[in-house]
């Protein structure tokens, strides 16, 4: 009997048990929103740790927030994914084009012009940021054209500041790719264009995912950008701007706050659990190099 | 009001961006068209033409193999170099002029040159002091904690254990959470849910302006723990295995191993997740603004205030990181100009702490 508890208690069990005991820790704050946004405003105050007494409350809340014009869920919902998904791929395209011909052109200015998209890789967005507003005032008054609170506006800017990082990564990787490939396309008669785009492209897409998670995290996540160049009650308004919104409006009203809370967030854990070996070696990856 | 930015740059700007947006890829199509017709359009080149014209012929115009490599070159380069450009450089160029004067208001454009005296203003400020302080002060202790349980987790879940997965998926998920509303998550566990469970966390973290860094810590922990760990994790597998198995057949416990094989060899891990913490902890803006909006108050740090000569220490917002106060200087005192001067300094500040960060850890790395 002894000996059989003995065998039992491993320090094996008591890691495993160790491991559970941390993942209800790292939980916690997600169940707690989960239960919460299954409550009522008097329920919350009174109970905020227990189970909910009706799930159907959950409901409730999530019609109150579809239907609240000032958060408007649907909508920003859409912005949030035709922003992130365009800058996405437009960051992909094009910084994989730039960083092929820095590559393929061995010049001493394909050299400095790859520094110079690296330098941009240590400003913070923080130094750039007032300037930034001012220029997209500035082009409005050159031009004509709206930049802010518009989606071509807020895209641009993202391919701006999205550029460094990807044509780092993609450069690194290009350079590993021989060369005899290509040549052997242009010798089938395949344009430069061609190359790119039918021989290269394709043999990018491990790092193309790399970056896919990286971006698509950092842009659909953002708040700082967004508030700038859309403001919180703008017309193009990202999901963590309609929560910023909700939050500043109904000020203390928990169960609606963390029922948005909710909404938000659900998108990209149910993302996560079906993509979930990409996006961790996604962004580890892309962190290493 | 319009903006009296120099006339000068204006148009070579928009001459600029005439030629290559518009001329060169429209001139590229005449070209291709041309030459589906049949009609190839032919420099001539001989003695009488001029300089400008032959090397415009022989570098960008002409269907000579130069030619086409330097327009195929602009091409590929142009989308993201322009927004690069335009978003990124311009706008920091501009920042460093603008941080030279009385900029208020976002779009006055009568702002005057005044020198340096922005910079003085700042180092004049006890609270921007503060600030700094703080921010140094939230960034050492955050990259301590991060690291510290990030290696926690990435041993304990590169044992054989049988959910290993499963752990290392749940402890990366609250880093998919976007920082602003993970802000308010914790805001309510904080102020309400925990209150609520026992006298032990009441009064809130974030009620008082000495612990609410102390709760601001817990949460940036908590979400990122879970990704410096997969970079641990990813380097811990790294190790060959022969050699934790000849460390055992000579005897060497589970300490032992730790200390002289699997620090040493993940030496290079730790460079880059101290480099990430160290860069998301000075920046961290998002989820200090949904979780105590840079409060609460509190009486600032004593040998501050007097080396500036405060006698009276004044009330000061407790968790105003840097990023916060260049955020609410331009924002809310529209002190557009000292705002854009503080962030170059913290600019400066940042690029300083990571360069000296890194060259120390490789230096490190070496040594073990």
């Amino acid at each position: 009997m002894q000996k059989a508890l003995k065998g039992f208690f491993t320090p094996k069990l008591f890691l495993e048990l160790l491991g559970i005991v941390l993942l209800g820790v790292f939980f916690f704050p997600f169940m707690m929103v989960i239960f919460n946004s299954a409550k009522n405003a008097s329920e919350i105050i009174a109970t905020p740790l227990s189970y909910p007494e009706d799930w159907s409350n959950l409901i409730k809340n999530i019609q109150e927030i579809l239907s609240r014009r000032n958060i408007d869920y649907y909508r920003s919902f859409v912005n949030s994914v035709i922003i992130t998904s365009v800058s996405l791929a437009a960051i992909g395209v094009f910084s994989g084009m730039a960083a092929w011909i820095l590559v393929r052109t061995k010049t001493r200015y394909s050299f400095w012009i790859f520094m110079f998209f690296l330098a941009g890789m240590v400003i913070p967005f923080q130094v750039v940021m007032l300037p930034l507003v001012r220029l997209l005032e500035t082009l409005r008054a050159m031009t004509g054209i709206q930049f802010k609170d518009t989606y071509h506006g807020v895209i641009l800017v993202y391919i701006g500041f999205g550029t460094p990082l990807s044509i780092f990564l993609f450069h690194g990787f290009i350079k590993s790719i021989p060369i005899d490939i290509e040549e052997a396309a242009i010798i089938d008669g395949c344009s430069k264009a061609q190359v790119f785009f039918l021989i290269v492209l394709p043999i990018l897409k491990p790092i193309f995912v790399t970056l896919l998670v990286l971006n698509g995290m950092w842009i659909w996540n953002d708040y700082l950008l967004p508030v700038l160049v859309i403001g919180l009650g703008g017309s193009v308004k990202t999901l963590p701007l309609s929560v910023a919104n909700l939050a500043g409006f109904y000020d203390k009203e928990w169960a609606l706050i963390l029922t948005s809370v909710l909404m938000a967030a659900l998108p990209i854990l149910i993302l996560f659990l079906f993509a979930q070996k990409h996006i961790i070696k996604g962004m580890t990856s892309g962190a290493i190099k | 009001m319009i903006q009296k930015d120099n006339i000068a740059v204006k148009i070579v700007c928009f001459l600029a961006s005439v030629v290559v947006v518009f001329f060169l890829p429209l001139y590229s199509l005449v070209l291709w068209i041309s030459k589906l017709l049949n009609h190839e359009i032919v420099w001539e080149l001989d003695d009488r033409t001029g300089p400008v014209r032959r090397f415009l012929v022989r570098n960008w115009l002409g269907s000579n193999a130069t030619a086409q490599q330097h327009r195929i070159f602009i091409y590929f380069l142009l989308p993201s170099f322009s927004a690069f450009f335009v978003f990124v450089t311009v706008p920091f160029l501009h920042g460093l002029f603008l941080s030279l004067t009385n900029w208020s208001g976002l779009n006055t454009g009568s702002e005057v040159f005044i020198g340096l005296q922005n910079y003085v203003v700042i180092f004049k400020d006890a609270r921007f002091a503060y600030s700094l302080y703080r921010t140094v002060l939230y960034s050492v202790m955050n990259i301590f904690a991060i690291n510290v349980v990030a290696f926690f987790l990435a041993i304990l879940v590169t044992q054989e254990l049988r959910f290993k997965n499963i752990y290392r998926a749940g402890f990366f998920m609250p880093n998919l959470i976007g920082g602003l509303v993970l802000g308010y998550i914790w805001q309510f566990i904080f102020n309400r849910a925990l209150v609520s469970a026992s006298e032990f966390f009441n009064p809130s973290l974030l009620i008082s302006g000495e612990t609410a860094l102390l709760g601001l810590i817990i949460v940036v922990t908590w979400q990122y723990a879970g990704y410096i760990m997969m970079i641990y994790v990813a380097a811990i597998q790294n190790i060959p295995q022969d050699l934790i198995e000849a460390s055992k057949i000579d005897g060497a416990n589970a300490w032992q191993r730790l200390k002289t094989i699997t620090l040493p060899l993940v030496a290079q891990a730790f460079t880059v997740s101290m480099f990430l913490t160290l860069v998301t902890s000075f920046k961290q803006f998002d989820t200090v603004m949904s979780l105590t909006q840079g409060g609460p108050g509190a009486i600032m740090t004593h040998w501050i205030g007097s080396m500036y000569g405060l006698v009276e220490m004044p009330v000061v917002q407790s968790t105003n990181l840097i990023a916060i106060n260049i955020y609410q200087e331009a924002f809310s005192k529209y002190q557009m100009g000292v705002g854009q001067a503080k962030a170059i300094v913290f600019f400066i500040f940042l690029l300083a702490i990571s360069l000296l960060q890194v060259y120390y850890n490789k230096r490190r790395e070496v040594e073990l």
